[in-house]
């Protein structure tokens, strides 16, 4: 194999493949990526055994063929190369070894033959469609906050995308948890995708997939099939297994009889729980929200460190309510209004509130209180 | 040189005897008188309780210890003449002292009598610092106008009273440091009294071999072999910034330990780290319900004892030992702490879902990175609405216990 790139072409396709790939692994293959020359393309080919990501990208092919070599340490080559060098690569199957050649400078890096790299098994997919880029990114950003680390609940370890019915008729939904808030975002149903099965797509394929959705023209062709999904754009295919277990019947946590309204501007909302909530000393980090006549007074009473209070001119016309929140998922969850207000729904002291961006039904936030 | 007679506590400045009562156990040194850092040591503290409580015993070799395949907790002074030692396995113990007599521990009377002597120590100090049931740090720094007498006095007529009143013997170590303290009340056991003061701790130390050292332990002490240290002298040659630079945070305490520096403060509760429970089986078991059973109890235990201390933990460790004497521990952090049976329980019994099968002789459950009570089950779960209705049935349970004692309620878990 021998080829030509250009380094920054070589770059982009490489920064995917080496943060797929684990670092501490113990089977030597799944460090390294694997490139295969042919026509006028070069594809890398990176994998954990749970995601496979593959980049093409135009290059000069002299030599068709295929090898792999470390993928961290040929980002790294890459990267320290000059801006607009061109890059040779020329494989020595022999050698075993791949001499990376641009200007003046010259590296070789020992390769490992490209039988043993472990190609995903290619599956049957039952739901093929095309989302925008955009409302994918919605889906997934608006969600992420809210998925669980708790490895014991590994079915809480990723974001749930299924179809459901939302307000105004079938959608396509994201929900994550981790018991303590919840995000169900909505979107439009792309066509094609009403009899996809409801798929928990892995928290490291949420972040691989975060990559191939900043281009706000692209069109990602989704497939989904039990155990596995895929998104793809022209360049880079992202497949990865899916999380094999059932995620839990999330729309009975959501509540439906909350009518505590308050509205708040989202921005100075989390700007004051974030000041107030620095002299907490606890992990837990409890801010207490006192609510009446139009009045919010955020407080935090930490026994150790200090206490703080903030008052907000909100809307609230309801009964006095006191309710206690941890400020990092307040400060998360207003971090997901864009634009609107933040607008809560509050039952009791002790039971879930509701939260959504304005009147937007299509984006939902639960999240609950701790005693204060 | 000032001495003081253990019998009868007179304080004398110099002779063979006590002038006053003729007995020769006498404690002497030039700085008797000024120390006030002390260590002391219960002698043999479970065997010398049984041999108490059954006069039988009292010129038998006594080993405290047991189970089908205990080891040796504690042995008396005749069995120690003949080898045995704590921590020893039983069957080795009685090849080496076929004649003795195993008594199976009594918890509750060991702790009945570690209480009496604490309270004679309170008599003396508030600065109390208990190593476990038969050993304690004292610090009488300024207490002598309040008693009357220096420390060394104090000390001596705690031991009597031990000895009149309980039946139970002890060691004392004296000095200007916890460390040389600890160190002094080993040097003349059993009912001894060292003394090490501060113009001859150097002399004391010099060649002493570095396993006296606090907190040096066989693999510490091949490390400091490899670097050509056998003694304390050799450590002393060492640069303070090359032992720090070769063994870290060790090689700082490491140079002042062998100077006979020790900073530590006699500290009356040392702040808790973990609360745990641990049970080791008769035979070994696999049987999942049977182990679920000893999961909920010892779950109960550490929940039971970190309510008392009004503590809870962030994370739950589940311990096993595979009949191999291989030992697994397997962790959970929790959102937030918890000291609730339930919360802990279903972490543990998680945990064990997951671990390797057995069969194992050992389990235990406990609790660490503690925070304080009103930090603890603050936020619910989303996903477990049941869990506040049970966090309020054991709320409801633990009010019953306290009121008709611990039988009184039980969970028909706790019966496997």
């Amino acid at each position: 194999m021998k080829l030509s790139i250009e380094r920054a072409v070589l770059l982009k396709a490489l920064a995917q493949a080496q943060s797929v790939v684990e670092r501490r692994n113990t089977i030597p293959i799944l460090a390294n990526v694997l490139i295969e020359a042919e026509g006028a393309t070069v594809a890398f080919r990176a994998t954990d055994l749970d995601i496979e990501v593959l980049d093409r990208a135009p290059a000069m092919v002299e030599r068709a063929g295929a090898t792999t070599v470390s993928a961290v340490m040929l980002h790294e080559i890459v990267r320290k190369l000059p801006d607009g060098a061109l890059v040779v690569l020329a494989a020595d199957a022999a050698a075993g070894r791949l001499a990376i050649t641009a200007g003046r400078s010259s590296f070789s890096l020992a390769t490992l033959p490209r039988e043993d790299f472990p190609v995903m098994a290619s599956s049957e997919y039952a739901t093929n469609f095309a989302a925008p880029a955009p409302v994918l990114r919605r889906l997934f950003d608006k969600a992420k906050f809210a998925i669980s680390t708790e490895e014991t609940r590994y079915y809480l370890n990723g974001v749930y995308m299924h179809v459901a019915r939302g307000p105004e008729g079938t959608v396509l939904r994201c929900v994550a948890t981790d018991g303590h808030r919840l995000a169900q975002i909505d979107a439009a149903l792309p066509e094609g995708a009403s009899a996809m099965p409801g798929v928990i797509v892995p928290r490291k394929t949420v972040g691989e997939l975060r990559k191939l959705l900043e281009d706000d023209e692209a069109q990602i062709a989704v497939s989904v099939s039990e155990t596995k999904v895929r998104f793809a754009t022209p360049q880079v295919t992202l497949t990865s297994k899916v999380i094999d277990g059932t995620f839990p019947d999330y729309s009975r946590v959501i509540p439906q009889g909350n009518t505590r309204k308050l509205e708040v501007d989202a921005a100075e909302f989390a700007k004051a729980v974030d000041r107030v909530a620095t002299v907490s000393s606890e992990r837990s980090r409890a801010v207490k929200l006192t609510l009446e006549d139009d009045r919010l007074i955020l407080s935090v009473n930490a026994p150790d460190s200090g206490a703080a209070e903030e008052e907000l001119a909100v809307a609230y016309d309801a009964d006095r309510l006191e309710i206690g929140f941890n400020a990092k998922y307040l400060l998360e969850i207003a971090g997901q209004v864009d634009r609107e207000n933040a607008v809560f729904l509050f039952n009791g002291s002790g039971d879930p509130t509701l939260m959504r961006e304005g009147n937007d039904m299509s984006a939902t936030y639960v999240v609950m209180p701790m005693r204060v | 040189m000032p001495s003081l007679c253990r019998d009868c506590l007179t304080l004398f400045p110099a002779g063979a005897r006590c002038p006053a009562c003729r007995s020769p156990r006498l404690a002497s040194h030039p700085e008797l008188t000024r120390l006030s850092i002390a260590h002391m040591d219960c002698d043999a503290f479970y065997a010398s309780v049984e041999k108490r409580d059954n006069p039988s015993l009292r010129d038998q070799p006594v080993i405290v210890g047991g189970g089908q395949r205990g080891v040796v907790s504690t042995c008396c002074y005749l069995a120690r003449i003949k080898g045995v030692r704590s921590a020893m396995p039983m069957f080795q113990a009685l090849k080496l002292c076929p004649e003795a007599v195993v008594v199976k521990p009594r918890f509750p009377a060991y702790t009945e009598a570690s209480r009496a002597i604490r309270a004679m120590m309170e008599a003396l100090t508030p600065a109390i610092q208990p190593l476990s049931l038969d050993e304690a740090f004292l610090d009488l720094t300024g207490t002598e106008r309040l008693h009357g007498a220096p420390p060394a006095v104090l000390l001596a007529s705690l031991t009597k009273r031990m000895e009149t009143e309980l039946g139970l013997t002890g060691s004392v170590g004296l000095s200007h440091n916890k460390f040389l303290a600890k160190i002094a009340s080993d040097l003349d056991k059993p009912r001894g009294f060292s003394i090490i003061g501060k113009a001859d701790t150097e002399s004391f130390l010099k060649d002493k071999p570095t396993k006296i050292l606090w907190g040096v332990g066989t693999a510490t002490q091949a490390s400091l072999e490899q670097a050509g240290i056998r003694t304390l002298t050799d450590l002393r040659r060492w640069d303070q910034r090359d032992l720090i630079a070769r063994f870290g945070q060790m090689g700082d305490r490491l140079y002042h330990l062998c100077r006979g520096e020790d900073h530590r403060r006699v500290e009356r509760d040392e702040k808790l780290k973990s609360i745990s429970k641990e049970t080791t089986f008769f035979e070994d078991t696999s049987d999942p319900d049977l182990l679920d059973g000893h999961i909920w109890r010892l779950s109960e235990q550490v929940a039971d004892r970190a309510k008392a201390k009004a503590l809870g933990g962030r994370t739950v460790t589940l311990k096993l030992k595979t009949s191999a004497f291989q030992t697994l521990t397997r962790r959970h952090s929790l959102s937030d702490p918890t000291q609730l049976t339930d919360r802990i329980y279903r972490a543990a019994a998680d945990l064990f879902a997951h671990a390797p099968k057995g069969p194992f002789r050992l389990i235990g459950v406990g609790i660490s990175d503690l925070a304080p009570e009103a930090a603890c089950d603050l936020s619910h779960d989303l996903l477990d609405p049941d869990a506040e209705k049970r966090a309020k049935v054991e709320r409801a349970a633990d009010a019953i216990r306290a009121k008709f004692g611990h039988e009184a309620i039980l969970k028909g878990r706790a019966l496997r």
